[in-house]
């Protein structure tokens, strides 16, 4: 119980202190010192209930209950006060329904109920304990050294980091607050303060600033604050139906309610829109595509351990009330087709950090569809993805970060010979590509039980969506693993000029990586398969025996033989590339036409006008808005019939 | 378990051999059709045999590596296959085994390796859907993505797995890289790309390309034989003879198509998938 208090308000501690740091120096110590502590206190956590299962706590929340509600409204006229002075009526108007209308269901209906267990820990959230302590921190470590480099571009703006890293820090606490409350209304409360981080995260380069604002980013925060106070819309209304119609505000009681028969599709539904809004799924994906524009450790934090990953964990969460229902179909169907065109998207970019997002979309579609679908397996795999997902897409957001401040671009195109520039970067992209989709890694396996799951549930949509969509998933990511792999020519060795920080977390990541592949039966066996088991009664009909896994350990070991005895090492003699004879010997020009010295240029397929943005874009927007519409009208036609 | 071993152990011997000499075969047939006399049947032997004895050398450090691990998965694929071992295992160890062969020409840094490099990606985004399919449809069927499961059955799954069939054996002219859809390299004469993926490959490390062709065609087919399986030794015969007539037709198309672009491979393959796989599986979930 003492960890768990710990690990939500002293991250808030360290938020505050670092807002109060001005100097270098201070700073980074403070940052290592605090990352270090929720790193080890967030494990300590996990060793302290292993034991033990699910444990409730029952803490008296009458005046944190208060001092929530306070803080919400005064949250609320922040928004208000931005959205006036930005001109932004929809995040006005949005801030003026939501809270009133949650302090009022507060106040009246919700009062009466009482909420006997507001904290929980289970294995689930113990899983994103370990991801929000370890792989966030390792990020806020990572921007102690990138926020340097950072500050030398925009010199002009003044130094902001105290606020950058205020936010990073409140954001953990938040996180922490989001997967330990079993609460729904400080679930609410936490689940508020995120989009509030995010908002003021992806609008660093353009709120407040007074001469040099990015019109861009401010642009780009607002529509990440109006859709995600959208779905925070939705997390209201489905706590106020819970409250009004089932009598309580825990989360783990809806579940039981759920697994007694009764149907629980009415707030489950609006719950799960909330998730799908934080997830970003489509038709409120671009919130995350638009996010890029922050400094590159907000999109690691976004993208990998914090925000989306509340969003999907909520669904999860659900999962044991989803399956064949308006709720679960409605889930399905948005994350399959998320799923489908985000892949599709994939393809047709160029810019690192737009693959990179659009591959985040795709992922946690899938992640939405499992849940969806409900079934053991499914859940087994959904939980799965969000493990592996976590810490490769941030290794991998690290390494573009640090990649786009020594060579000047994020564009993968302007990455040809990063493998002879800046070989270590290179090769932990490489790492981090391979482990997206690749047969060994943790994706490529969570991504194989889903498929059986989904041939489980009967779903043949799902097989449609899934066996199309890994051919796309294959396809571009291994066109940008062989960009990465291509030795140009002679190159100079660029990559002294990394910060020390910025190696040791994408060291720790590929660790964390590489580890989490070789020992995941183990993840499987004692962290997820009982959380199944108590959360469906059984772990029945999981896709993958033992067998499997451990024949994937088994190739991840011996890839890694061959590599350390095969790579890098020849006795042949190195000779120039083909030509058709007219190479200048230097592998980059030939002599061409006129007799003119030519350099060689290579660029990779786009396919524009097979997987073109925007084209994607509108069929999945449309066809989940329709979903989403559809699904929510039946069932508030049906509780409106049943009144 | 002890099958299995043997069906391995002798995979790995046989499958270089009847792969070698299909590949011999082939040559002479299209030689046949061309009104040339063509080469002995031993002939792709004595290429590998040849190969070995060039020069040593390469375009960067590399490269070898990735081809080594080529090699080495695609025999652990169809190690896998004849082991008895789960479809979808087969197939993502495969994708991987493409993916280090991709990543090999790519390291080279040369324009035709490369463009042969994304061709070579645009064919495996075309055939992994109805690649795919195939397992799910036989998991549908049998209610087992396991190889030694499926080859326990008594029912032939070619009925009512026949669009599948349809599907796998259109994907497979792709798979075999043969005309028309022979984008990424080619067995023919000089081409635009010259060897395309293989452009900058030579001595050895072509020779275990090539052999590890051989090992993947035969398990190809080894997937082929699964639709004809229902333990009676009357369609193991006719599975054998079946899976022959499969690559006599492969070579048929080879030789009465000219090279198409790269949309009408992508294009027919999925539309291949999406009708006859799709709906193929929508009929067997439906019973």
């Amino acid at each position: 119980m003492g960890t768990i208090i710990f690990l939500i308000v002293f991250p808030l501690i360290a938020a505050v202190a670092l807002l109060i740091l001005k100097n270098d120096g201070p700073r980074d110590i403070v940052v290592k010192v605090s990352a270090a502590l929720i790193a080890v206190a967030s494990i300590i956590l996990v060793v302290q209930y292993f034991g033990d299962g699910d444990r409730y706590f029952d803490v008296d929340g009458e005046v944190i209950g208060y001092l929530m509600m306070a803080m919400e409204i005064a949250l609320a006229i922040v928004i208000i006060w931005l959205g006036i002075k930005y001109k932004k009526i929809l995040a006005v108007v949005l801030a003026a329904i939501q809270t009133p209308l949650m302090v009022w269901f507060e106040l009246s209906t919700g009062h009466g109920i009482t909420v006997v267990n507001n904290l929980y820990v289970d294995r689930l959230s113990m899983i994103m304990v370990l991801i929000i302590g370890i792989i966030g921190t390792l990020i806020c470590v990572y921007g102690i050294g990138y926020m340097k480099d950072f500050q030398k571009h925009h010199q002009e703006a003044g130094d902001r980091r105290p606020w950058f890293f205020f936010l990073m820090f409140l954001f953990l606490s938040a996180m922490f607050g989001i997967v330990l409350s079993n609460n729904l209304v400080w679930l609410y409360f936490f689940w508020e303060i995120t989009t509030l981080c995010s908002f003021f995260l992806i609008g660093y380069n353009g709120l407040f600033h007074k001469k040099h604002e990015d019109k861009v980013a401010t642009r780009n925060a607002f529509r990440a604050l109006i859709m995600n106070l959208v779905g925070g819309l939705g997390l209201v209304i489905g706590i106020i139906i819970l409250g009004s119609y089932y009598g309580t505000l825990e989360l783990s009681t809806m579940l039981k309610i759920g697994s007694m028969g009764y149907s629980v599709a009415a707030p489950a539904i609006f719950l799960a829109f909330a998730g799908i809004t934080k997830a970003a799924q489509m038709p409120f994906n671009s919130w995350l595509l638009g996010a890029m524009v922050a400094p590159t450790p907000t999109s690691a934090l976004l993208h990998s351990s914090t925000m989306v990953k509340a969003g999907v964990f909520l669904i999860i969460k659900l999962a044991p009330v989803m399956g064949w229902n308006v709720a679960g179909i409605m889930v399905m169907m948005v994350g399959g087709i998320t799923f489908l065109m985000a892949s599709f998207n994939a393809i047709s970019q160029s810019n690192a950090k737009k693959v990179l997002a659009y591959s985040t979309v795709a992922n946690l579609g899938l992640i939405v569809a499992c849940a969806g679908v409900g079934s053991p397996g499914a859940v087994w795999a959904g939980i799965m993805l969000i493990i592996f997902h976590a810490v490769t897409k941030s290794l991998l957001f690290l390494c573009v970060g640090t990649a786009e401040h020594n060579i000047g671009s994020r564009d993968i195109e302007d990455m040809d010979g990063l493998f002879e520039r800046m070989p270590r970067l290179a090769m932990f992209m490489m790492i981090g590509i391979a482990g997206m989709f690749l047969a060994p890694m943790g994706m490529l396996i969570s991504k194989w039980d889903a498929m059986i799951a989904f041939v489980d549930s009967n779903n043949i949509i799902l097989i449609l969506i899934i066996c199309f969509g890994s051919a796309a998933t294959a396809f571009y990511w291994a066109k940008w693993l062989g960009k990465m792999s291509a030795i140009v020519a002679k190159e100079e060795n660029i990559q002294k000029s990394v910060h020390k920080e910025e190696w040791f977390s994408q060291g720790t990541h590929v660790v964390l990586v590489v580890l989490l592949c070789l020992c995941f039966p183990f993840v499987s066996s004692s962290m997820v398969v009982p959380y199944l088991e108590s959360g469906f009664g059984s772990a029945a009909g999981l896709g993958l025996t033992s067998y499997d896994l451990i024949i994937m350990c088994v190739m991840i070991g011996a890839l890694i033989l061959i590599f350390a005895f095969f790579f890098g090492r020849t006795n042949k003699r190195i000779v120039p590339v083909y030509m058709a004879g007219a190479g200048k010997g230097d592998n980059l020009t030939y002599v061409g036409s006129m007799q003119k010295d030519t350099q060689v240029v290579l660029r990779n397929w786009y396919m524009e006008s097979y997987f073109g943005e925007v084209k994607m874009n509108v069929i999945g927007v449309i066809t989940t808005s329709v979903a989403i519409v559809i699904s929510i009208g039946l069932v508030l036609g049906s509780m409106i019939g049943g009144m | 378990m002890l099958t299995a071993i043997i069906s391995v152990i002798a995979y790995l011997i046989l499958a270089p051999l009847i792969g070698g000499f299909l590949a011999g075969v082939d040559r002479i047939i299209t030689a046949r059709m061309q009104g040339r006399f063509g080469p002995p049947v031993l002939q792709p032997f004595y290429d590998v045999l040849k190969l070995r004895e060039k020069e040593n050398i390469t375009v960067n450090r590399v490269q070898d590596f990735y081809v080594i691990c080529f090699f080495i998965f695609v025999v652990v694929t169809g190690g896998f296959f004849f082991a008895g071992g789960s479809l979808l295992l087969v197939i993502f160890t495969l994708t991987l085994a493409s993916v280090f062969l991709i990543v090999a020409a790519f390291s080279s840094g040369s324009a035709y390796a490369q463009v042969g490099a994304e061709r070579e990606l645009l064919q495996m985004m075309a055939y992994e859907p109805m690649v795919l399919l195939t397992a799910v449809g036989f998991y549908a069927y049998t209610g087992s993505f396991r190889v030694d499961d499926i080859m326990q059955g008594s029912n032939m799954p070619l009925i009512p797995l026949v669009g599948i069939f349809v599907g796998y054996i259109f994907i497979l002219t792709i798979k075999f890289r043969k005309s028309p859809f022979d984008l990424s390299m080619s067995h023919h004469a000089h081409q635009e790309l010259v060897a395309g993926l293989k452009t900058e490959f030579s001595g050895r490390t072509l020779a275990l390309i090539e052999v590890a062709h051989w090992y993947e065609n035969i398990f190809l087919l080894g997937i082929v034989f699964l639709f004809f399986v229902n333990g009676t030794i009357l369609m193991t015969v006719i599975g054998i003879v079946v899976c022959l007539l499969a690559y006599f037709l492969e070579i048929c198309i080879d030789n009465s198509f000219a090279r198409m672009k790269w949309q009408v491979a992508l294009n027919s393959a999925w539309i291949a998938a999406l009708v006859l796989g799709g709906i193929n599986l929508f009929v067997i979930m439906i019973g």
